[in-house]
């Protein structure tokens, strides 16, 4: 070795290390790396059977419808919303945080509201999505006939166009591929079920907040464990929107 | 999360009450000492017993084939007396037998040799060994073995469902695990067993999340890393590959009880059943297999591993030698951890994947043999010229690497996708993992158990008992499965119920009925060792020194029955790597004793 390292060198100079943390923050750590695991399992199972299928369908024409706008054709404009709260909410959190570390009990009160109300808007957003994507009603061609029908994890109306067949100025289109509907609910779900829990996880941080309950511990620390969980259920979102929504 | 309250319960406690009985504790009821306990040591001991009453369970079901396979026409009418429609006419039914080999291979490799092993030693010895008072948060730990009777009690009661339970192969491949009117053992069976697993999961999650953060987190002053002993180290890996291989487990299983409930196409495509055509197209049932062996292969880590490590400790205690080559031990561990995840898909080589992925990872799988042979030549360099103490526990580590080295070198073989093209779903591979990780693994433990008996209940077993369990269980072992690699040579399947309709394998009829009765054999000897050990419990020859083996680790500096907190008074110090065993004619020095001024520079 040509450099010569003396004895008790710190080779952190960033404050305080990021790998100095108490016991209950790596605990977090490490259930999110296993959470990783659970996730990546199932969007590696989703790109498998995706990428085994001849046709799959163009998420810019699954996805464009937005609350009240009728029919108009509004591709990914409302999952870009819904995607906007969710990021807004991590913000929030990080001022939650913030304000705990600063002992500002109000602050962190307030901060931690308005992560809830993200959280609820994002979970309501989903629910109106799914409601329109199962309820919705699209001209396929099934058995001969054409039918109207909803996309469920046992139904998909977005296969490829039958040429030269409309219904009501309609184009018709073949049934696509099951595995859509499947791997759609289930890992959005599956990350509706994460966001779900998060929110209950932050509105009894904003319970004990109000009962004073870190001010008698004298620190935050749950506040920012949870906030761990909360930036970790926004990532996984950036890559379930990237694998469904952009791909 | 009270480990503060803890600490201070544990010490002000002995300051009172010096080395009492940990009965001697205040505040303390039945149901907070023995069932919802959160003291590691009482955890261990019911991770313990409960891994010990599912090995009864387990190995019972063994001894039930192996009457099927090595006595396939004779007709015992005790059987049809306790098993009713499942024995008719005496005979065990194929359903029965198929059932029988799905529970003991699961019940087997996850309720004993995961969570009865994992949860017995890493409970005991993380805090005692690192010096911390308790796990990083006992409440957590609690959880973690509820979970696990949570999930044993789901497991059990499928035994007794009407259609019986989950009879697919412990690997439940869809699409027969998927579809309920496959088979009987398709229905409420194996919803059972997928929600037992998926709580198992649970339970593996909150133990691993709590051992790391103990082991990174709680060493006690002068505890640096590599002055850790190789338990801790072992279990260290063992916790990381449960904690990343696990959730892969937990979404299989979760798309699996998608198909089998919500008409998913996850796993079916193409299915017809019973003359109908199902609707279900597009899935891949290859996909569920490669999630479940990206858990399936590190799982044979997750339990070997942690008998590495305790046979590491355990026999360099009784060779008085430090452990040869401690770094290399470590590094080896390290390099299986990270090659377990690479390795899976040689659980595959038949299913139709590319060649050329194949040879990929017949290439990953046998690098695995160089750290496993690093371990395997560090522990025949341990046991070279030491003083050898050959108590129970010792003899089993030596049959340990006894047994290793048999199904490893087997697993070369295996590892080979050409070779297992012929040697796949043969009595080779039944012989193999049987050797390298059933019976390696439980002498491993085993030696861990008859080793820190006296810190778990401050008597010994017996040591006669201990011999006569050792040898019986050495020569059996093999007399089970070293025969059966000749049988798969021959193309014997596995799973089959009845060889002896088969011109084939009418050669093993009498070969079948030697291994069947070695099997019934074993299993006696392994009645007597549970009497030995809940005999012991109560009437064994009572400790009488705080370091009954002379050893240099730290538990052996706590008080015979050391109560919750485990040390009265400071936590100690440590100046020294375990390892110090006949340094500078000095036959042990133990980890607090701080380095003299002329000590010689070896070990660390």
């Amino acid at each position: 070795m040509s450099t010569h390292v003396p004895a008790g060198f710190k080779w952190w100079s960033g404050g305080k290390s990021p790998y100095n943390v108490s016991y209950g923050k790596l605990m977090m750590w490490l259930f999110l790396l296993s959470d990783t695991f659970t996730f990546g399992a199932f969007l590696i199972s989703y790109g498998t059977v995706r990428v085994s299928h001849d046709y799959w369908p163009d998420p810019n024409y699954v996805f464009n419808a937005f609350p009240f706008m009728g029919h108009a054709n509004l591709p990914l404009a409302f999952v870009s919303l819904m995607t906007f709260i969710l990021i807004m909410s991590s913000v929030t959190m990080v001022l939650a945080v913030h304000e705990g570390h600063k002992r500002n009990k109000y602050g962190v009160q307030k901060w931690l509201g308005w992560t809830i109300l993200g959280g609820v808007l994002f979970l309501s957003c989903q629910a109106w999505e799914w409601t329109h994507m199962i309820t919705g009603s699209s001209p396929v061609l099934l058995d001969g006939q054409v039918q109207y029908i909803g996309s469920t994890i046992t139904m998909n109306p977005y296969g490829p166009v039958v040429q030269g067949l409309t219904d009501h100025g309609h184009a018709v289109t073949q049934t696509g591929p099951v595995a859509f509907g499947g791997f759609f609910f289930g890992i959005t779900g599956f990350h509706g079920f994460h966001v779900f829990s998060g929110v209950l996880l932050l509105v009894l941080a904003l319970v004990w907040t109000r009962m004073g309950r870190f001010e008698k511990v004298g620190h935050y620390e749950m506040v920012e464990k949870i906030g761990l969980y909360w930036h970790f259920v926004d990532l996984v979102w950036v890559f379930v929107f990237l694998c469904f929504y952009l791909i | 999360m009270s480990n503060e309250a803890v600490i201070q319960h544990g010490a002000g406690t002995h300051e009172v009450h010096g080395d009492h009985h940990e009965g001697h504790h205040h505040h303390e009821t039945f149901i907070t000492k023995y069932v919802f306990s959160q003291d590691h040591k009482m955890i261990a001991k019911q991770f313990l017993i409960t891994g010990i009453i599912w090995a009864l369970i387990g190995g019972a079901m063994s001894v039930l084939f192996r009457i099927q396979l090595g006595y396939p026409e004779a007709t015992l009418p005790w059987l049809e007396d306790i098993f009713g429609h499942w024995a008719k006419d005496g005979r065990i039914t194929p359903e029965f037998y198929y059932a029988l080999g799905t529970m003991h291979g699961t019940i087997l490799v996850f309720f004993v040799l995961t969570a009865g092993l994992t949860g017995t030693f890493a409970n005991l010895l993380i805090p005692f060994q690192v010096g911390a008072r308790d796990m990083a948060s006992p409440f957590m730990n609690m959880l973690s073995y509820w979970f696990f009777v949570l999930s044993s009690v789901i497991m059990l009661s499928s035994l007794f469902v009407q259609t019986g339970p989950a009879s697919g192969g412990w690997t439940v491949y869809p699409p027969l695990s998927a579809l309920g009117d496959a088979t009987q053992g398709s229905k409420i069976g194996m919803d059972l067993w997928l929600i037992s697993m998926a709580m198992f999961v649970v339970s593996s999650l909150l133990g691993g999340v709590n051992y790391i953060s103990t082991i990174l987190n709680l060493r006690t002053k002068g505890m640096t890393m590599t002055r850790m002993p190789l338990t801790v180290w072992a279990i260290l890996f063992t916790a990381l590959l449960g904690l990343l291989s696990f959730p892969v487990l937990l979404s299989g299983f979760i798309l699996l009880l998608f198909d089998r409930h919500l008409g998913t196409s996850f796993y079916l495509s193409d299915i017809v059943l019973a003359g109908n055509i199902l609707p279900n197209e597009g899935g891949s049932a290859i996909l569920y297999q490669h999630l479940f062996w990206f858990l399936g292969h590190p799982e044979v880590y997750i339990i070997i591993l942690p008998t590495m490590g305790l046979v590491s400790e355990v026999m360099s205690v009784n060779a008085r030698k430090p452990v040869f080559g401690y770094m290399a031990m470590i590094a080896s561990m390290f390099a299986i951890a990270l090659l377990a995840f690479l390795v899976w898909a040689h659980h595959m080589f038949v299913t139709g994947m590319n060649p050329f992925l194949g040879s990929v990872f017949v290439l990953l799988t046998l690098l695995i043999a160089v750290p496993s042979a690093i371990k395997v030549f560090n522990w025949l360099t341990t046991l070279w010229r030491g003083n050898l103490h050959l108590t129970p526990a010792m003899m089993f580590c030596i049959g340990f690497v006894s047994m290793f080295i048999s199904g490893g070198l087997t697993g070369i073989w295996l590892g080979n996708s050409t070779l297992d093209l012929h040697l796949h779903d043969t009595y080779f591979v039944i012989g193999h993992f049987h050797i390298v990780m059933g019976v390696s693994a439980f002498m491993g433990m085993f030696a861990g158990i008859y080793h820190w008996f006296p810190k778990m209940y401050g008597r010994y077993m017996n040591n006669t008992l201990g011999y006569i369990h050792f040898w019986i269980t050495m020569v059996c072992a093999y007399v089970i499965f070293w025969p059966m690699h000749y049988e798969g040579f021959a193309g014997m399947p596995r799973r089959y119920y009845d060889y002896s309709n088969w011109e084939s394998f009418k050669q093993f009829v009498e070969l079948n009925k030697v291994i069947s009765f070695a099997a019934i054999l074993s299993f006696l000897v392994q009645i007597l060792f549970v009497f030995n050990f809940f005999y012991s419990i109560f009437k064994g020859r009572k400790v009488t020194t705080k370091n009954p083996w002379k050893s240099n680790t730290l538990e052996w500096t706590t008080p015979i029955n050391p109560g919750h907190g485990n040390w009265p008074g400071e936590i100690p110090e440590v100046y020294r790597w375990a390892y110090d065993y006949g340094k500078d004619g000095v036959d042990h020095i133990d980890q607090i004793t701080p380095i003299g001024e002329n000590e010689s520079k070896e070990g660390h």
